[in-house]
């Protein structure tokens, strides 16, 4: 792997590119990281689910506490993978293509979730399963991407020659991250408009807004959770396709 | 009349739970497989050369 250790004065930042040490430290750090996630959704989503009825929606309002999170995972996973991007083309951190690569699946799968639940919340308060319009059709879009993005890592062999490619797509991919947020502002969407993040504060009662927070609080270390484990696999797998190189090339000698 | 949306609340949690639990048997699986290559290698006596002098058989850790 990478030698770092002759750069002088390393940062925090770049005492981490030492995979080893990254290796030691979030072997530490992942077990809590599990616990709080399980704990924060577990509250969360029983708080959720003994919430009265909503007035309009009913009890559908229930699919909001997991429905919300995962989108809201879907723009943030995205994001964090741009910063990794940077961290690819910029600075040439060794883990910052490592963090893209294990962070793309998990990134698909709640993306798919968000449509799927809102799909389903949808067919009941809007009497159809799905419509293109703006705020839909741009979150279905980034799930393609990140399809494209996942193929795009393991397309080569050697993990080093897709690290630049796949960082680059994912920057041009972040155009979309805004669009989605505000596409419920800048179109006529059927999707209704932002009721948490709005510049006059929440719009919805604490009985609901408590957890959600919880619940999407639990699913976002969730997330970090799984993506810790996902790179340190992947530094292990870069690892045991170098021994085996090495174990190769020692036989034929 | 809440009845009749049990089906699509038990649906949609029932879709979550089972994709996010796929996903981490999918991460954990690959990640004792990853393990286990390493140990394997290492039992062979093919390790890194910055961990020649650990002892043999570490989990990779």
């Amino acid at each position: 792997m990478t030698d770092v250790s002759a750069s002088a004065k390393p940062s925090r930042v770049s005492l981490l590119a030492n995979p080893t040490r990254f290796l030691d430290l979030s072997g530490k750090v992942q077990p809590w990281l599990y616990a709080v996630a399980l704990a924060a959704i577990a509250v969360g989503l029983s708080l959720g689910l003994t919430a009265p009825a909503d007035y309009q929606q009913g009890s559908t309002v229930e699919i909001m506490f997991i429905h919300v999170p995962f989108a809201w995972l879907c723009m943030m996973i995205w994001t964090v993978m741009s910063v990794s991007a940077l961290g690819t083309l910029v600075w040439r951190h060794p883990l910052a293509d490592v963090s893209i690569k294990a962070a793309a699946p998990i990134g698909a799968v709640f993306t798919a979730l968000a449509l799927i639940t809102g799909s389903i919340w949808g067919r009941p308060m809007w009497g159809t399963w799905w419509v293109w319009d703006a705020r839909l059709t741009s979150v279905f879009v980034l799930f393609l991407m990140y399809l494209g993005l996942i193929a795009l890592t393991r397309a080569l062999e050697e993990p080093g020659k897709a690290a630049r490619p796949a960082a680059i797509l994912v920057l041009v991919g972040f155009v979309n991250i805004p669009i989605i947020k505000f596409s419920v502002d800048w179109w006529n969407t059927l999707h209704q408009p932002a009721s948490v993040m709005r510049m006059d504060g929440p719009a919805m009662p604490a009985v609901y807004l408590t957890p959600l927070l919880v619940s999407a609080i639990g699913f976002t270390v969730l997330f970090f959770a799984l993506h810790l484990t996902a790179m340190r696999t992947e530094i292990l797998r870069r690892r045991v396709a170098a021994l085996s190189r090495l174990a190769a090339r020692r036989a034929d000698a | 009349m809440q009845a009749e949306y049990s089906a699509f609340i038990a649906s949609a949690y029932g879709i979550s739970a089972l994709a996010i639990c796929g996903l981490l048997a999918w991460i954990f699986l690959d990640a004792r497989a990853q393990r286990r290559a390493l140990a394997a290698l290492d039992a062979k006596g093919v390790r890194r050369r910055s961990a020649a002098g650990e002892t043999a058989g570490g989990s990779g850790r």
